[in-house]
């Protein structure tokens, strides 16, 4: 998969919970920069999981802390 | 970026500090200011209730004071039964104080196999296995049977033993939107071809008070090949026809492969059990380590549950009187203008909805010195950060007791301020 273009609908899909309009880069994490608590991780992965039809354990997702890494996982996780 | 990460991280100090001294426990920081705030506006400290003498199920002295216990999970009023009484009287003086050894060693007595045999007729299942906690059955099960390599598919709300039987095993674990049939589906439907699937379901969801459509759950789980385990700790003995559970009551018990239940609920002891129809279930005993590695329950325990649980399946009268105080509480709650957990009465715990924590204090302790105890629930034990002044009714209640109790939340939630 082209990163760019799954970097591009992950980051639509992250526009509505990016409440305080946080500029994304690769190094912007879920917890720390965009203040994200456990249920709005819950919506947004569900939300990352309907769109690329992939499924991201909570193991998984304990290895993602950054936008860029979910990218990758995405990437990765597609085939 | 997962609700375990969350918890557990203070901000990590990439300084090199040499040998100096580190308090692990400052990542507790948060929570000792809230506290400490909450506290110094003088309430009563929600979580250091004493009782100081028990009346009755349904009655305790609380700072001298008679309170109705409206927070308990002693829903069939067991707690004080002449029978299970002398059960485990006889039993203290017949076996000891304890067994001081595991189940699969010397922990193993006559009672232990007599409450093993009242599950199994309760359940009317092949198979029955008690832990010392409910907490422990299901952190044993589920972290037992699911390995590297299969999938535990969970509701999000589930309890605290479900989440911690997940996280000691080596299973993924894909969580779904509470009790969303169409997201459990979509995270069956994409689990590779040839794994392991577990499907971990409640009965009662016991902050709110809500029930599963375990009908259509089950069904879903099933046509895409998956086990089912379903938590119902908070319907044992009250909901279904005989007491069986959610499960039971929406006919799809017998697509159920594993019950997890409890002896602190409605049975009125302590202990944890699942029950089961799988050909190679007994071999748990064996390979499961929170069964294996602790000591057994005492003999008085066992020989109360025993006894308690063989009432319970003829105590359709009672299940009949809880149902009425349950909408009764209901109704007149929702007359009164408060907002509840759920629209119609579900279960025998109502959940009343509070603004914010220290409302919510405030309510409980208005509620206190009117003579009433409740749950103050919180997060993170309660879904979506809600504060919750949670009920739970007991078949011992009268029908007196609970207009008593409405009176009180209505003096309580006007001083307070919730209702107008």
């Amino acid at each position: 998969m082209d990163r760019a273009e799954t970097a591009g609908r992950i980051a639509a899909l992250l526009e509505p919970f990016n409440k305080k309009g946080i500029a994304l880069t690769d190094n912007t994490t879920f917890a720390g920069d965009l203040e994200w608590d456990s249920l709005t991780v819950m919506d947004f992965v569900a939300a990352i999981e309907d769109e690329f039809d992939i499924i991201i354990s909570m193991n998984q997702q304990a290895e993602i802390e950054t936008y860029g890494q979910l990218i990758d996982a995405v990437i990765k996780l597609k085939g | 970026m997962t609700q375990i990460a969350e918890t557990a991280q203070p901000a990590a100090d990439t300084t090199d500090t040499g040998g100096a001294y580190v308090d692990l426990f400052s990542k507790f920081d948060g929570l000792i200011e809230q506290r400490r705030a909450l506290l110094s506006t003088g309430i009563t400290d929600p979580f250091n209730l004493v009782m100081e003498k028990v009346v009755s199920p349904t009655v305790a002295i609380c700072n001298g004071r008679e309170t109705i216990l409206l927070g308990t999970y002693n829903y069939m009023g067991m707690t004080f039964d002449p029978d299970v009484i002398a059960a485990g009287k006889l039993a203290l003086d017949e076996f000891g104080s304890g067994t001081t050894g595991s189940r699969v060693l010397n922990g193993t007595y006559a009672g232990h196999r007599a409450v093993e045999d009242a599950l199994r007729e309760f359940y009317d299942m092949d198979h029955a296995m008690v832990f010392s906690t409910g907490y422990q059955a299901n952190l044993g099960v589920i972290s037992t049977m699911a390995g590297k390599g299969d999938y535990i598919v969970l509701d999000i709300d589930s309890h605290a033993s479900i989440w911690d039987g997940c996280k000691m095993g080596d299973a993924e674990v894909v969580p779904f939107k509470h009790n969303d049939i169409d997201a459990m589906e979509k995270r069956l439907r994409r689990i590779p071809a040839g794994a392991g699937k577990l499907v971990v379901l409640e009965g009662v969801y016991s902050m709110l008070g809500d029930i599963a459509p375990l009908k259509e759950m089950i069904a879903v789980a099933k046509a895409h090949g998956a086990m089912v385990l379903v938590d119902e700790a908070h319907s044992m003995g009250f909901i279904g026809p005989n007491g069986r559970g959610v499960a039971e009551d929406q006919g799809v018990l017998d697509q159920v492969d594993f019950v997890i239940g409890t002896f602190s609920k409605s049975v009125g002891t302590v202990g944890g059990f699942c029950v089961s129809n799988h050909p190679k279930f007994e071999i748990l005993r064996l390979v499961c380590r929170p069964y294996v590695f602790t000591a057994s329950l005492p003999p008085s325990v066992v020989h109360t549950a025993a006894t308690s649980i063989r009432k319970l399946m003829h105590a359709g009268d009672k299940r009949a009187h809880l149902w009425a105080n349950s909408r009764t509480l209901h109704a007149g709650l929702i007359a009164l203008g408060f907002k509840l957990g759920t629209e119609t009465p579900q279960s025998a715990i109502i959940s009343v909805i509070m603004p914010d924590l220290e409302r919510g204090a405030m309510m409980w302790e208005a509620l206190l010195h009117e003579g009433l105890y409740v749950n103050l629930a919180r997060p993170p034990a309660t879904p979506a950060g809600m504060t919750l002044l949670r009920c739970s009714l007991c078949a011992e209640h009268s029908a007196d007791q609970v207009q008593t109790i409405i009176g009180m939340f209505e003096r309580a939630g006007k001083a307070v301020g919730i209702i107008g």
